[in-house]
């Protein structure tokens, strides 16, 4: 025993049992069903996107880290999930050196040239998406269902068209590959609310905040119908419970994840009203991305104790 | 019913069930034992003894220095062998005062001899003082001065702080389900030097037994109360406890006594006791030892200034293979590489383990899942101080409330990308305080 050498380290000496690769497995199986659900309503070319996206996203990863000697960190699974976000934000039929050519956008330019995991100032996934959305606006927004081309329900909506409310919360309609099923992926947002993964805050509050203003702004009056179909189409819930809530872009305190869900909510609904595409969900969210420091800056929590008369005590 | 509580705060797993049914065993004292000079807050206590004088059990050897001071007093009889620099578990090498045992246990005079009923408050106060009794759940603070706020008529709540929100310890619980009658005597001492105030005996509710026995004891005391408390690390922190107890809130500018409380620890309350009714200053405790690689995990009654490798040998000795070894509980104690330090006023516990978390998994770069501020029970952003205490940024750190930190380690103890939080923040806090005495 005398000689035996004891780890030494400042307190404390537990931790829990959660990790970094826990969390991204989690957010991963949380998707799973959506993206399941868009390779049975689109086909095997959906599955192809996907993994597409994946292995590039990884390989960016490892690529980037390995000639820049930094360590590898791909075993944290955060690239797969960006992999997952960006196929499912694409129509199945778009060409496959697009989905490559967003997917190391995402990893090589948004996350790593920022600092990697923790450090982007945007969501990757959504930062590809817009990208490709404005570089190939028609690959990305030409949508087949069936074989027929066609618009997507949010877009027939626009046009003061009819759409099947049920057809779009099952997800047999139109659209990028993980935006159709509504109940799937409010399967996958479940899983992350029970497992503690995400909290409630931030889905919930821009999901209320945007039906409110839908409802104000949509000129259809009070139509539950029409709200309905805006909270099922246009990808609402995919960006609620799985592209606001990335940790690394969105406030770490509750008040500032109220304000910045708030204003999503807003911005979604006076893009997708007043704006000239029928979606605004992407836009919404990598805008706000950007005002997050701003938000945690002015929403900063009072310490324990400490009372707010600080400015008086101060002058 | 809605139990007392504060907001944040963690669930470590407990590891009670280790030690918790082992009831207190006296351990006898070793051949050496080892009195540093300081093992409480403030200034070191000052040896009144000299190399070669004979000491009794309970003979005052240190005296202390300062207002925030406190005496120090031999647990046995012997020789006073050496004056000279020994290895504490913080980490340093403290100045001690190292007695040869000669296991006769000759006791000294006792601190008083007055009926403990007929003392006046002041009374009461000196003895406590003269005593050596600090805060024993590891501050050490003089408990004398805690019993002498500035304005005594303030203090309406007196808190006895039995919520062991540690890990793996069990001293306190043993105590209160051993001792009860010695904690409410004690604290009723405390009372008579408060009239107006009440009694609480905070206890979480992992520890039904404790809660039923005390209540049972305080029926008929309509001054004191037991509160069962939520189950959730650092319930028994300072500021927690009068949260959950009072509803009041204090920061790190703020005595307890500025909320009209004072909050003492089970072992403390019961020391007063000691010294009030059998007159004996404060020279033994009880350490828990225990972990899994302890061979049986115990609870012991020991003399202050014992090894804490004889108490690690008593308890069975080490079993297999071990990575750290920490004095007192695993969020807040201390990590120490050298067994033969001594049991102080404030060592509450000896635990061993055979894996080492903290070394198993490398830290990686945060992912701002905002668990640490969630579980802040001061409300602090633990990962924006943590960058700046790496930036260096001590003016930032401090506007953003970083010395309101109590360093419970729950940020660190949640992270999920394993990374050190409570140490830098402890790191700058203290870097930040030093900067600030110096103004």
């Amino acid at each position: 025993m005398d000689n035996k050498m004891l780890n030494v380290s400042s307190s404390p000496h537990v931790r829990d049992k959660s990790s970094t690769t826990k969390i991204m497995l989690d957010v991963c199986l949380a998707l799973l069903p959506a993206c399941a659900f868009g390779i049975y309503n689109f086909g095997v070319r959906a599955l192809a996107v996907l993994a597409v996206a994946v292995v590039t996203c990884v390989l960016s990863e490892l690529i980037y880290e390995y000639f820049m000697h930094r360590p590898i960190t791909i075993g944290d699974l955060s690239a797969v999930v960006t992999g997952l976000l960006i196929g499912m934000n694409m129509p199945h039929t778009i060409p496959l050196w697009m989905v490559v050519l967003g997917s190391a956008f995402a990893i090589i330019i948004v996350k790593q040239l920022f600092g990697g995991l923790g450090q982007n100032f945007m969501n990757p996934a959504l930062a590809a998406r817009c990208f490709l959305l404005i570089s190939f606006a028609g690959k990305m927004t030409t949508f087949t269902y069936d074989g027929i081309t066609g618009a997507t329900p949010l877009a027939i909506l626009k046009e003061g068209g009819n759409v099947d409310i049920l057809k779009m919360f099952l997800g047999t309609t139109s659209g990028v590959i993980g935006e159709t099923s509504t109940v799937a992926l409010l399967i996958g947002g479940a899983y992350l609310l029970i497992k503690k993964v995400i909290a409630p805050t931030i889905p919930f509050v821009y999901i209320a905040v945007f039906s409110v203003f839908v409802l104000i702004f949509g000129g259809q009056g009070f139509d539950m119908s029409f709200l309905a179909a805006h909270l099922c189409g246009g990808g609402l819930m995919l960006g609620a419970f799985f592209m606001a809530t990335d940790y690394v872009t969105s406030p770490v305190n509750t008040l500032g994840k109220v304000v910045y869900a708030f204003i999503l909510g807003l911005l979604t609904a006076i893009f997708r009203v007043f704006g000239n595409s029928a979606e605004g969900v992407s836009y919404a969210i990598i805008f706000t991305n950007l005002l997050v420091p701003i938000i945690e800056k002015i929403t900063k929590p009072r310490a324990f104790g400490v009372k707010k008369v600080k400015k008086e005590a101060a002058e | 019913m809605k139990l007392h509580t504060f907001k944040g705060g963690a669930h470590p797993y407990d590891g009670k069930a280790l030690s918790r049914d082992a009831a207190i065993e006296e351990l006898p004292a070793g051949d050496e034992l080892v009195f540093p000079l300081s093992q409480h807050i403030g200034a070191p206590a000052t040896p009144v003894v000299s190399v070669g004088d004979r000491v009794l059990a309970g003979q005052l050897i240190a005296e202390k220095s300062g207002f925030i001071s406190a005496n120090i007093y031999s647990s046995v009889s012997g020789t006073v062998k050496k004056i000279e620099p020994r290895l504490v578990a913080t980490g340093g090498r403290v100045n001690s005062i190292i007695i040869e045992n000669d296991k006769q246990y000759e006791e000294a005079l006792r601190l008083h001899d007055k009926a403990p009923e007929s003392l006046t408050s002041e009374e009461i106060i000196a003895i406590i003082e003269k005593a050596g009794i600090v805060g024993m759940g590891g501050a050490g603070f003089p408990t004398n001065v805690k019993l002498s706020p500035k304005n005594p008529d303030s203090i309406d709540s007196i808190i006895v702080n039995g919520a062991e929100c540690e890990p793996y310890l069990t001293s306190d619980y043993r105590r209160m389900i051993e001792h009860p009658e010695e904690l409410i005597k004690g604290l009723k001492v405390v009372l008579s030097v408060f009239p107006g105030a009440k009694g609480y005996i905070g206890i979480e509710k992992n520890k039904p037994e404790a809660i039923s026995i005390l209540n049972e004891m305080t029926a008929k005391e309509d001054r004191i109360t037991v509160v069962p408390l939520k189950t959730k690390y650092p319930q028994g922190g300072e500021r927690c406890m009068i949260k959950a107890i009072t509803g009041r809130e204090i920061n790190s500018k703020m005595l307890p006594a500025d909320a009209g409380c004072i909050v003492h620890n089970v072992d403390t309350i019961v020391s007063i006791y000691q010294a009030i009714y059998e007159g004996r200053p404060l020279t033994r405790r009880i350490v828990t030892v225990t972990g899994d690689a302890i061979k049986t995990p115990k609870n012991f009654y020991v003399y202050l200034g014992t090894s804490l490798r004889e108490l690690v040998d008593a308890a069975g000795g080490f079993c297999g293979e071990y990575e750290k070894i920490i004095s007192g509980g695993p969020m807040m104690g201390f990590a120490f590489f050298d067994p033969d330090v001594p049991v102080v006023k404030g060592s509450s516990s000896v635990l061993a383990f055979k894996k080492d978390m903290v070394a198993a998994k490398a830290p990686s770069p945060c992912i701002r899942c905002g668990r640490c501020a969630s579980a802040c029970p001061e409300h602090l952003l633990p990962m924006k101080l943590a960058v700046l205490s790496q930036n260096n940024n001590m003016e930032e750190f401090v506007k953003l409330d970083g010395l309101e930190c109590v360093e419970c380690g729950c940020c660190s103890y949640v992270c999920p990308a394993k990374r050190q939080v409570t140490q830098s923040v402890r790191t700058m806090k203290k870097l930040a305080l030093a900067a600030a005495r110096k103004k």
